[in-house]
């Protein structure tokens, strides 16, 4: 959906210091631009449950970070999930890939298209929906949004095949 | 089979606690509740509630935001071995200011001492899991093991050394007072905490 450098400039201009995250084969794109972006910093994760954590401490360092997962990483981060935006109500913003929403060839019959949507409906957050290429500026609207209300918020973004 | 060595939980957290200087200190589990006898610092977080195993990298965050701000998680055994990943992710980003303390008595203390799989009595070897082990694997070069509390206390200037640093600390099961001691609402203890590292 977003290009590479698009995906970077769009991040460095809403002020993004650090991207937490695990790549998929959609996400994984970005990985040369994120590395070589003079603005941000890429920390990688060996389980999505450490990125929410991870993302926390750095905004309580005073830096601006968003977790960028798959969502079958949704899945499994829920825990961490739950502790640092419901228990703690930190401001944590993610974007995740929503696994075979616009092409379900590689995985025929994928369960994440039956329960990302109702799980991200289960925590209770501020979520975007992304399913087209036309939605795309909502991510920074929305991003924007969330910040000034100090909300923590979610940018599901459609994926292709697998 | 003999008794392996080991330190009271309360007097391993007393050295954390006196040689600290301006650390921040992130306590999870039974070390949490613990952490709540002592004096109070602007720089503690008592992660009540956690997510058991989210601790490190909640400090590792703080210590990458803060490259100058010294961070110490100390955390439990069980904790490590919900996201022994945790352990790769620190030892890739190699914070000189973070320094993990392992508090490793083998069970879940806080929800009645059962045994960890990590305990000897549930290992095919019939051994205790070595956490340094772990860490050395994953990539640490800093990690230290103490049974006993005055030889951590006579080597304390290691919670403070270039790191990552890894200390395992050998510690008793506690078997007396172990109920829940609540450090108050999180989102305001946490607000606090935010606003004493911006000062």
């Amino acid at each position: 959906m977003f290009a590479p450098e698009e995906f970077v400039s769009t991040l460095t201009e809403l002020g993004i210091t650090h991207v937490v995250w695990i790549p998929d084969t959609t996400l994984g794109q970005w990985d040369a631009a994120l590395r070589v972006a003079p603005e941000i910093e890429l920390v990688q994760v060996c389980r999505e449950g450490e990125a929410w954590a991870l993302a926390a401490g750095l905004y309580l360092g005073g830096a601006k970070p968003i977790v960028v997962i798959q969502c079958t990483g949704l899945f499994e981060s829920g825990d961490s999930l739950r502790n640092i935006l419901h228990d703690y109500r930190l401001p944590i913003y993610g974007l995740i890939g929503y696994r075979s929403f616009l092409n379900a060839a590689s995985l025929p019959g994928d369960t994440c298209l039956k329960f990302t949507e109702p799980v991200l409906d289960a925590w209770a957050l501020d979520t975007v929906f992304l399913k087209d290429e036309s939605m795309k500026p909502q991510f920074a609207e929305h991003y924007r949004k969330c910040t000034e209300q100090q909300i923590p918020g979610i940018c599901l973004m459609a994926e292709g095949a697998a | 089979m003999s008794t392996p060595q080991a330190m009271p939980l309360a007097e391993a957290l007393a050295v954390v606690h006196q040689y600290r200087a301006d650390a921040v200190v992130i306590t999870t589990m039974g070390a949490a509740r613990e952490w709540q006898t002592l004096e109070p610092h602007p720089k503690d977080l008592v992660y009540m509630p956690s997510s058991m195993g989210q601790g490190p990298p909640l400090g590792l965050g703080i210590a990458i935001a803060q490259p100058d701000q010294r961070v110490i998680v100390v955390n439990g055994d069980g904790c490590m071995l919900m996201n022994l990943g945790c352990l790769v992710t620190l030892a890739a980003q190699a914070p000189k200011n973070f320094t993990l303390v392992v508090v490793d008595n083998g069970v879940y203390e806080v929800t009645g001492g059962q045994a960890t799989i990590g305990h000897p009595t549930k290992r095919a070897d019939g051994q205790p899991l070595n956490f340094a082990d772990l860490a050395r694997a994953a990539g640490f070069t800093e990690v230290y093991e103490f049974d006993d509390a005055e030889s951590f206390r006579f080597e304390h200037e290691t919670l403070h050394e270039p790191g990552p640093v890894y200390i395992v600390l050998k510690t008793n099961h506690q078997t007396k007072d172990i109920s829940a001691r609540s450090p108050g609402p999180p989102a305001e203890r946490i607000e606090d905490f935010r606003t004493s590292l911006q000062s």
